[in-house]
């Protein structure tokens, strides 16, 4: 069996050993302790996790969040997700092949009292991220009593995703601080509070007439919660897109992707492809090279990236080519991916015949966007809960927005139950919009003609909402609007000044866009300081990089002279090169990978056949040219494609489909104003009748294993 | 100039959309209303499929039975798949007083030509796998009976209406019915008038708001009943199963696993809830659920994955109310089917376009003086 785990890694560490004895289809594997079936299967090499009931074609993990259902598994012979459900000591893992026969194993015991009672806290809240943490531990700080439900095993929602360094505010919003890091410290803040419970592995399943709602409890019981106050922080769950080959093993969403690498230490694939520009997309991309992932491109529809330039700028500079104007209309291969076949888009975002080419590559990444987790919201709406959102599902945003976001919300909840007297602030409205804004205008960076002293260069470009670089400086030479952070830092280039190039600018900088140039010890050669986050040993004293400017383009071959780390920046390495005078302030970063260029694509395409057949609906397998027939055979009315194809009718329940059948009704030319939405339907995630029923001793781990 | 129709239907359920396709393919020219945004919005899509004869009442026997022809011939006649199986329907017993009571509606149903029997519990065990056995008595099996999907159903009988000249017209919801001299002249919605020589009420759950338009009160209110449908699973069970104990919550359940494997359920509140509720409650999922395990304990693995409300037009006596009533001509009622809207729909489609046709059959007209409007609601229907 190939072993799959990530051994070093420049900002994680994991001490676990594999040392759990599982099965799967009757060969002895290991798992870590704890760990989620779909990424021990995909440590050891398995990607392949059946077969779909409907087409027989090879299903894997597709959303690695618990949503989808694609990684249905037989768990000692009961059908789980193999995302949501921990390895046991033991386990027989099968693989589901078509439809399973119904499981007749699990011990259970009638429960003594039947009837369900309710769990009144002041305040529910779905969602254990940034948004939910944030807004338990302004309420619990009150007082005020919290039941907080997340699904997955720990908290931090996708902070523990996020290896990187954070934007936004490093007052407010922890800005300068890695995702994970700031994960642990919301999670500390949320267990100090006394008033708030918290139930992991428990996930919301509906919203009921009685306005409580029915919770799955660590993954086994059944519970009715009715609280005063419903909060939903239940985050964003990823578009999808359609193309030709969508569903095969090894499409998947970004977040699938940083589950697998960053939160599991696995190593999904060798060879990545990205779907979309945004942040998401963008980051993905960074994780996958620290990952010690090769990179093969990445594609985004629109004429220009939409994430965060300097997330764009770390791709380039590590060498990913990047197409934009460029989609993906094909990804080719039996039981995983081979290539992809890119395509140029004219401006309607249609694909223009004669531009194919193939990259090859083992794994498509999706990152086109998110959409926010609102089911509960708007359940809770029709029943008439008194109810509250924050976070991605209440307006797509980065997390340092969903943190803040959290804070004020869980103010107003506090205000609405006499617990808070005082008015919100303004300035709290206006500070959050500061740190939802997109990303705005370029500003060209300074000259720097001055070859003497020290100074950072800020390859700092666009206006973010981002300010950590400033507060980190001790001597006050970096600064940036305190009333707006989106602004361009700042740095007195003209004048003579006392920079002691701590060089914490650089180490700070989520976006490591700041290098520290020196000439003091010479005025034809300048020491220039990068921040380096990925594997040292590739960078050691001596090493030759090869060097690129903010936008990619290799300036040449360097040597390192040093490398350092500052305490309390740990992942982040100080390389030190002497670089010629002329190079020294347009070096931003080290190219790390090497792409061959995309070969030609020589078959005839036919771009309106392939759109048909993508596949839309996943759970169902329903394909795109299927529904643009009922939309042009009148139909306006989502519900009845749902009808008669059964699409959104499987088991994620529209999740990812609903949001590309309008974009199907859009593509024919309807105005969504003409169409009907379906009407969602809880249960939101699939639970057994057992638990439903309230039998005690739900637990696979009893099971006879047949 | 408003529009003239000979019929206009109000509702393009589970009465209204396969009414409208008989009247239209025997040449009349009909309107088809509906307040909400396409064909069976309503109540039909929250109809679980069950198609039966085995009623206890004989008009309702004979139109069910009209209804089973036309959907397992569908796909023969028009290519499409409703979901038709003949999985039969088998009425358990695990007391003796249901089985007594089965027992003795076996002879009318029997007499009323039905195929149906009664079967030992090692006979049931061939056709349920799983099937509790612990104090199982037998049950009957009337394997004629079947299900569909409700869904294709609806779209599949509103395709051929169209296709026979049936118009459709959504979002317009009925105002005023316009009588004059005891005969209906014109139907006034939200955004038009339109004329007809017959204004048929299929208007379900809001029938008996909508027959106040026209003076006639008919007893039909709807009460709330939940459903609920599973993951599907590999085959393990033909027939529909109806277990008619008492139990907290609910006075009987049912429940079918369709073609593609998913079990499908719901059972009937007991006390009742009237009114027109779509909200789904915290009480049901969890009765349902220990009932279903209760009739075969191994599905206590399979999941849950969707639940849903709807209504049921209740009538008194628990069957439907069809046909003309006195003092208002052109006015026609196909109303209060009681939760059986689906599976009496086909049968009285083709039963009322014999009516404005003038061409009844013996059955026919004895099946609709049965289910007047001014009987007298006594003999309740056994097999709700």
């Amino acid at each position: 069996m190939p072993d799959n785990r990530i051994k070093s890694h420049p900002i994680l560490t994991d001490k676990s050993t594999p040392n759990i004895p599982f099965y799967w289809e009757k060969q002895k594997l290991f798992a870590k302790p704890g760990e989620m079936i779909s990424s021990a299967l995909f440590a050891n090499g398995i990607h392949i996790f059946g077969h779909h009931p409907k087409d027989n074609s090879p299903q894997g993990i597709y959303c690695a969040n618990g949503q989808c259902s694609q990684c249905l598994v037989l768990a000692n012979g009961i059908p789980v997700k193999a995302c949501m459900t921990a390895v046991e000591e033991e386990m027989q893992v099968n693989p589901i092949e078509g439809l399973y026969a119904l499981p007749e194993v699990g011990s259970y015991r009638s429960s003594k009292n039947a009837d369900l009672s309710y769990e009144e806290p002041d305040v529910l809240i779905l969602g254990g991220g940034p948004a939910g943490l944030s807004a338990a531990i302004e309420l619990g700080k009150l007082g005020v009593s919290i039941i907080l439900v997340d699904d997955k095993d720990r908290l931090g929602g996708k902070l523990v995703l996020q290896t990187h360094r954070f934007f936004g505010s490093s007052e407010a919003v922890y800005a300068g601080t890695r995702g994970i890091d700031i994960a642990k410290k919301l999670e500390d803040e949320t267990r100090a509070q006394l008033s708030v419970e918290v139930w992991l592995r428990s996930t919301a399943l509906a919203v009921f007439e009685d306005k409580s709602v029915g919770i799955l409890r660590d993954n086994k019981t059944y519970r009715l919660v009715k609280p005063k106050v419903l909060l939903v922080a239940t985050g964003a769950r990823e578009k999808s897109l359609a193309f030709v080959g969508n569903t095969l093993p090894g499409v998947y969403g970004a977040g699938a992707f940083q589950t697998l690498v960053n939160r599991d230490l696995v190593k999904p694939c060798k060879n990545l492809f990205i779907v979309g520009g945004g942040n998401v997309g963008l980051i993905a991309g960074y994780h996958a090279i620290q990952a010690g992932i090769h990179v093969a491109g990445l594609v985004e529809a629109a004429p220009q990236c939409g994430g965060y330039k300097v997330h764009l700028d770390k791709l380039k500079r590590s060498g990913v080519p990047i197409f934009t104007s460029t989609t993906v209309v094909k990804a080719i291969g039996k039981d995983a991916v081979e290539k992809v076949v890119i395509a140029s888009v004219d401006d309607h975002f249609q694909p223009i015949p004669g531009t194919e080419q193939k990259i090859a590559c083992d794994t498509v990444l999706i990152a086109v966007g998110l959409d926010p987790v609102n089911e509960f919201l708007n359940k809770a709406r029709q029943v008439g809960m008194q109810v509250y959102s924050a976070g991605d599902a209440r307006e797509i945003a980065e997390a340092s927005a969903a943190i803040f976001s959290g804070k004020i919300v869980g103010n107003q909840i506090a205000m609405l139950l006499g617990k808070r007297q005082e008015a919100i602030p303004l300035e709290w409205a206006e500070f959050e919009a500061i740190l939802k804004s997109k990303p705005g205008n370029m500003r060209s960076a300074p000259s720097y003609q001055k070859l003497e002293g020290v100074y950072p260069v800020m390859h700092c470009e666009q206006e973010i909402p981002c300010d950590p670089c400033s507060t980190v400086c001790p001597k006050h030479l970096i600064t940036i609007s305190k009333t707006d952070i989106r602004n361009i830092p700042k740095f007195p280039y003209d004048e003579e000044t006392d920079c002691i190039a701590c060089a914490r600018c650089v180490s700070v900088c989520p976006g490591l866009a700041v290098t520290l140039v020196d000439f003091r010890k010479s005025k034809e050669h300048a020491l220039v300081t990068l921040p380096y986050e990925q594997d040292a040993e590739q960078v050691r004293p001596g090493t030759l990089v090869t060097v690129t400017d903010i936008d990619g383009e290799v300036l040449g071959q360097l040597k390192v002279i040093a490398t350092r780390k500052l305490p309390n920046y740990s992942g982040t390495t100080l390389l030190i090169l002497e670089a010629p005078k002329e190079m020294a302030t347009k070096i931003s970063g080290v190219k790390i990978i090497t792409s061959d260029r995309p070969e030609a694509f020589d078959e005839s395409v036919d771009f309106k056949k392939l759109a048909d057949e993508a596949i839309i609906c996943r759970c169902e397998r329903v394909t795109a040219g299927e529904i643009r027939g009922l939309i042009r055979s009148g139909v306006r009315d989502v519900n009845q494609i749902k009808a008669n194809l059964r699409a959104s009718m499987g088991a994620c329940g529209g999740k990812t489909c609903l949001t590309m059948i309008k974009r199907l009704f859009q593509s024919e030319g309807i105005p969504l104003d003409e169409v009907t939405d379906s009407t969602v339907r809880a249960v939101f995630v699939e639970v057994p009748i057992g638990v439903l029923a309230g039998l005690e001793e739900y637990s696979f781990k009893r099971a006879g294993g047949k | 100039m408003d529009p003239t129709y000979d019929v206009v239907i109000i509702g393009s359920g589970s009465v209204g959309t396969p009414t409208a396709m008989f009247m239209a393919q025997a040449g009349y020219r009909v309107l088809v209303l509906d307040a909400l945004r396409s064909n069976g919005q309503g109540s039909n899509k929250h109809a679980i499929g069950g198609v039966r004869a085995t009623h206890s009442d004989p008009a309702k026997i004979y139109l069910c039975s009209d209804s089973i022809k036309i959907f397992s011939s569908w796909k023969g006649t028009y290519g499409d798949d409703i979901e038709w199986h003949s999985g039969g329907y088998s009425f358990v017993a695990y007391d003796k007083q249901v089985e007594h009571s089965l027992k003795d509606l076996l002879v009318i149903q029997k007499k009323a030509g039905l195929n149906i029997d009664w079967k030992t519990p090692e006979e049931l065990q061939k056709v349920v796998h799983g099937i509790n056995m612990q104090g199982l008595l037998g049950g009957t099996l009337s394997p004629e009976d079947g299900y569909a999907s409700p869904l294709k159903s609806n779209f599949a009988f509103y395709t051929q209406a169209a296709k026979a000249g049936a118009e459709f017209r959504f979002n317009e919801k009925v105002i005023a019915i316009h009588i004059d001299n005891h005969k209906v002249q014109s139907v006034q919605t939200v955004k038009g008038t339109y004329h007809c020589k017959w204004l048929v009420n299929a208007a379900g759950s809001w029938a008996a708001d909508i027959s106040k338009l026209a003076g006639i009160t008919v007893p039909v209110r709807p009460d709330s009943h939940e459903a609920l449908v599973t993951e599907p699973v590999a085959h393990f069970m033909e027939p529909m199963i109806v277990d008619l104990r008492r139990r907290s919550g609910s006075s009987n359940f049912y429940f079918y696993q369709n073609g593609d494997g998913h079990l499908i359920g719901c059972q009937t509140p007991d006390p009742q809830i009237w009114g027109d509720f779509q909200a789904e409650t915290s009480e049901f999922l969890p009765q349902i659920c220990r009932r279903l395990i209760e009739v075969i304990p191994s599905l206590k693995n399979l999941r849950v994955r969707r639940t849903w409300r709807g209504t049921y037009p209740m009538t008194p006596d628990g069957s439907p109310i069809l046909g003309e009533v006195a003092d208002l001509e052109g006015y026609i009622l196909a109303v209060g089917t009681c939760g059986q809207g689906f599976m009496l729909g086909p049968g009285v489609g083709q039963v009322l376009s014999h009516l404005i046709q003038g061409n009844l059959s013996t059955e026919e007209k004895a099946c609709l003086h049965d289910l007047r409007l001014d009987r007298s609601f006594g003999n309740e229907e056994k097999l709700r």
